[in-house]
């Protein structure tokens, strides 16, 4: 059994090369990780006078960043089917907890209060 | 990834010599990997939980009869236990009621109901119905048995702190969860909080190895569409843990916050609590604990009643000789079943003020999980016909699981209906809803599946006259304990009324209250229905007849190609599936069942 | 019978068994980390309008140390990227390599964890001063001269306490005033150098750390960085434990061994993820 384990691992020789680009890749994305988290915090800086618009680059940032995380260094770029199929699940399940709930606790009927009140 | 240490121990040694030596107590029964033996602990421990919870329950029931009357024999024990102003002069005080409710309703779901079936049956069954040597991470399969006794025993602990168990239901709604005991911040509900963490984490240790499991071990031949449908049950359920119960575990941390840092996640601005206003920050919302908690606590439905139907449809395939009608529209439909149970939760909160298009919303796809739910039970009823029925213990048990599911089901929909359940919400009509579904309906599931694997588990049959007995006490007086509370509910009494609603209810209406009596002496007489039960497990686990061959009940499915009981790593040879899981009366067989192990 | 494909994919999947088993535990893990996001922007909607402090319960912000934060999010990228080498090391057979990189990860992780509790301890002493008159005040506290909560959560002052303990009067070194975005205000000849100020306890109408119980905002990021923190310290020791005790498996098997890494690398990459998120939603946003 170990043996022939040695001889896959040994095998991996051959990959070697295909490795050593993937490794450049990672620096890459490294590299525009790093730079990613400066835009942000320079974003922070800058006044969009509108709160939706400042989330929304905020988050359209991370949304990047996470992507590279999840495609290149969680392999998601090319991963089986199977996975696929389970992260897609639990996106929707997660789409529909925070989006059912945050509708649920606002569509109230009329003239009921939601939200809470400043009183000095 | 633990797991795959035994693998690289084994290497080490010459040839597979793990059979060799004689494992001690602690490794074969306390500390074992062994997904039969985690299967026995899960079981033996649920049914003493089950049993516990029964109790509890009895308690409430006898001072709803008779308010005012000490509690027979316990009374006097649970004053010197806990207090006299918890139980003054053996009666239950409103606190103490409370807290047997909540913890009623934990024990029975948390503790009892799911580890069972999914704990126990799932753990033992499924890796031999998919041909598999062992789950796929048997020491995280142990770690999971542990954490939930870890938890098991938080919970027991909680009802002796000072100030008593939690009792602000087995919902543990904010902001009541969280006021209760101001003075003391380590209070019962505390513990409950990380009774909850515990079990929660183990239920995700299961969910995921089983899903793991099944995905990856089933044996050569062993297509999805070959599953017996008891596996198929048991991997939509641990979906439905894996992905509801972290929001619960979620809202559970934060509900801690609340009690042990005095946070205001479920705690609004300006919150009075007899007569003083409350020092918390405020600013938090109580809806949002009810969205975390029914976004489990729904599938969770699900996940007492998926594996239950799973383990009938096995029964039923059995004792009607017939294969089941319609298996792949019920794999669909189970499937549909757990993906809508996800996205019907708000129909438990009609009246937290909802507005009428969340409402609406919810209401619909409640309607529309009725139907893949409704096809399920309708192919297994439809399975019965022209079958040559066999009546034994397992099988009359799981034949009356059908009704007793459909009445709990179909008084479901009234409730699931904006409109009328703004008039039935919190009555004893929903009590009567539920327990149907769980009490008859599962609960039947469960004891058929006892009479049907005991063989397997332990090479010896149980009695069939005492099981026959058994069924028909516990038949009809379930019926006579839950039927009357739909008549309670439909007169607007009250499910959380300690006195039984006599305060309320002398002089206006006395059936309603005659009715509390009633059910009483069936809820007594359930529990003596119980008796032949028990001594029936126990005596045939020493006397009972021996089985005369590995398959006693003539079945397909691969489990009974294992010897009996089955050793470590299950199979003599390597299993291989050949047809599909419920190949009975065949035309032209040799016999009226062919395994799915049998060469074609 | 041996438990099959514990290393070797499995052919129809083409994954094995831990590979599996650690997808469905990250979708479980992004429902618990969805839920609190759910809750955080549940809470945050239904605040209040206008500017904390001097509205009670309205959402605050730039309360964080951002250059802070955003050398811990490089710390906590850095060892993301250190992970994935590492693996890359073990399939180039190059094991010295391996055991360098896995280091320098475990190192970040404990770097992310020593910064975030000098964060934590920053806040625990940490005050929001209500006075009678209305207006509200922020800075580190001073009481007896001695800042209180100084790596001692338990060491909290209350205004409760301030009267039990007969307490006169407090110091403040007063926190730069701010603008709606959160951003320091720069105002024209005005020190920013934490100017102290002194409160006597009969002024003040609520006093409270930045604790949970202070603020929902609070609540809400101890818990969740706090949960992070877990994972962080979870996921440091298992990888602790491949880079040295667990390594021995090098020798007798290889590729379960890279699995493992491969396995150990997914979950510390989720636990990068949800950080990339929570750096901007709590610091920035």
């Amino acid at each position: 059994m170990s043996e022939q384990s040695h001889n896959a691992a040994a095998s991996h020789d051959d990959h070697d090369h295909d490795i050593a680009s993937h490794i450049k890749t990672y620096l890459i994305i490294f590299g525009a990780l790093l730079l990613g988290t400066v835009i942000t915090v320079l974003m922070y800086y800058v006044d969009f006078s509108s709160m939706a618009v400042t989330v929304g680059v905020a988050l359209f940032i991370a949304s990047i960043k996470a992507f590279l995380v999840a495609a290149y260094f969680m392999h998601l770029m090319s991963e089986k089917k199977l996975v696929y199929s389970l992260l897609v699940i639990s996106a929707i399940f997660f789409t529909g907890l925070m989006g059912l709930t945050l509708w649920g606790t606002h569509d109230t009927p009329k003239n009921t209060l939601m939200k809470t009140v400043y009183v000095p | 990834m633990q797991a795959t240490d035994t693998h690289a121990h084994a290497h080490g040694q010459k040839g597979h010599s793990h059979d060799h030596h004689e494992p001690g107590f602690f490794s074969k029964y306390i500390f074992s990997t062994d997904h039969k033996v985690i299967g026995v602990q899960y079981g033996v421990a649920s049914l003493i939980f089950l049993f516990f919870g029964f109790l509890l329950v009895l308690a409430m029931r006898f001072q709803l009869a008779n308010p005012g009357k000490p509690i027979p024999v316990v009374g006097a024990l649970l004053e010197k236990l806990l207090g006299s102003d918890m139980a003054p002069g053996g009666n239950l005080s409103g606190d103490l009621y409370n807290s047997f409710g909540a913890m009623h309703g934990t024990i029975m779901v948390f503790l009892a109901i799911v580890p069972i079936l999914f704990g126990a049956f799932g753990n033992y069954v499924t890796p031999l119905q998919i041909g598999a040597p062992d789950m796929a991470f048997p020491r995280l399969n142990m770690a999971s048995f542990h954490v939930y006794f870890i938890g098991g025993v938080v919970m027991f602990a909680s009802f002796f702190t000072p100030g008593g168990t939690a009792r602000s239901g087995w919902t543990s709604y904010s902001p009541l969860a969280s006021v209760t005991d101001l003075a003391n911040r380590f209070d019962g509900q505390t513990y409950w909080l990380i009774g909850m963490v515990f079990l929660i984490t183990s239920s995700l240790l299961g969910s995921v190895n089983f899903i793991a499991t099944i995905i990856q071990l089933r044996c050569r031949g062993m297509s999805w569409m070959r599953m017996p449908f008891f596996v198929w049950a048991q991997f939509v359920t641990a979906f439905l843990l894996l992905l509801a119960f972290p929001p619960l575990e979620a809202a559970g941390l934060m509900q801690l916050m609340d009690n042990l840092f005095g946070s205001s996640f479920f705690l609004p601005q300006g919150l009075v609590v007899n007569g003083t206003a409350l020092a918390v920050s405020g600013g938090g919302s109580p809806l949002l604990w009810q969205h975390l908690f029914w976004f489990l606590g729904h599938p969770e439905v699900y996940v007492l009643i998926l594996p239950a139907i799973g383990i009938v449809s096995e029964v039923i395939a059995n004792n009607t000789r017939k294969p089941l009608w319609g298996y792949k529209s019920m794999v669909y439909s189970t499937m549909s079943v757990g993906f809508l149970s996800f996205i019907v939760w708000a129909h438990h909160m009609y009246l937290t003020g909802m507005g009428t298009k969340i409402a609406t919303f919810f209401q619909t796809t409640t309607m529309m999980i009725s139907i893949p739910s409704v096809i399920i039970l309708t192919a297994l009823f439809i399975s019965l016909w022209g079958g040559s029925i066999r009546f034994n213990a397992a099988s009359l048990f799981a034949l009356s699981f059908l009704p007793m599911f459909g009445i709990g089901g179909l008084t479901g929909l009234p409730l699931g209906f904006n409109a009328s359940d703004i008039y039935l919400h919190d009555s004893y009509y929903v009590i009567g809803h539920f327990h149907y579904v769980v009490a008859p309906g599962t609960m039947f599931a469960v004891f058929a599946g006892i009479y049907y694997w005991f063989p397997k588990i332990t090479g010896r049959m149980m009695n069939e006259t005492l099981g026959k007995l058994h069924w028909a006490g516990s038949l009809f007086f379930m019926n006579c304990v839950f039927a009357p509370m739909f008549i309670q509910g439909f007169k607007g009494m009250s499910r959380r009324m300690y006195d039984g609603g006599t305060t309320y209810f002398e002089g206006v209406d006395p059936t309603a209250l005659s009715l509390n009596k009633m059910i009483t002496m069936c809820a007594v007489g359930l529990g003596v229905a119980q008796l032949p039960f028990i001594i029936n497990f126990f005596s045939s686990i020493f006397v009972g007849k021996k089985v005369s061959s590995d398959n006693p009940w003539d079945a397909t499915t691969l489990e009974w190609a294992t010897p009996t009981p089955p050793p470590h790593g299950n199979f003599a040879s390597e299993p291989v599936a050949y047809r599909g899981p419920y190949e009975y009366s065949v035309p032209g067989a040799k016999s009226d069942f062919t395994p799915q192990s049998e060469k074609p | 019978m041996e438990i099959p494909y514990t290393y070797k994919a499995r052919p129809d999947t083409g994954l094995y068994n831990a590979k599996v088993g650690i997808w469905l535990f990250l979708a479980s893990e992004i429902m618990l980390f969805g839920a609190l996001f759910s809750a955080y922007i549940l809470l945050r909607v239904s605040a209040p309008d206008g500017f904390w402090p001097d509205v009670a319960l309205a959402w605050p912000r730039g309360l964080l140390n951002i250059p802070i934060g955003t050398f811990n999010t490089a710390v906590l990228i850095t060892s993301s990227v250190t992970v994935v080498l590492a693996w890359a090391a073990l399939k180039m057979n190059n094991f010295a390599r391996f055991r360098w990189l896995m280091v320098v990860t475990v190192i970040c992780a404990f770097a992310f964890l020593g910064i975030k509790s000098f964060e934590y301890n920053d806040k625990f002493s940490h005050y929001v001063v209500r006075l009678k008159d209305g207006k509200a005040v922020t800075g580190h506290l001073e009481v007896n001269g001695k800042h209180p909560g100084f790596w001692n959560f338990a060491d909290q002052w209350s205004l409760g306490r301030l009267e039990a303990e007969k307490v006169e009067h407090i110091e403040i070194a007063v926190d730069p005033a701010r603008d709606i975005h959160g951003h320091v205000k720069h105002v024209e000849g005005a020190s920013h150098d934490h100017a102290k100020q002194k409160i006597a306890t009969a002024d003040i109408a609520f006093l409270g750390s930045y604790t949970p119980a202070t603020h929902p905002f609070f609540a809400v990021y101890f818990l969740i960085t706090a949960l992070h923190g877990l994972h962080v310290l979870g996921g440091a020791l298992v990888l602790a434990y491949f880079a040295f005790p667990g390594a021995k498996m090098w020798k007798t098997n290889p590729e379960q061994f890279t699995n493992r890494i491969e396995v150990g690398g997914l979950f510390w990459h989720f636990v990068d993820l949800v950080w990339i998120f929570l750096f901007p939603v709590v610091y920035l946003l």
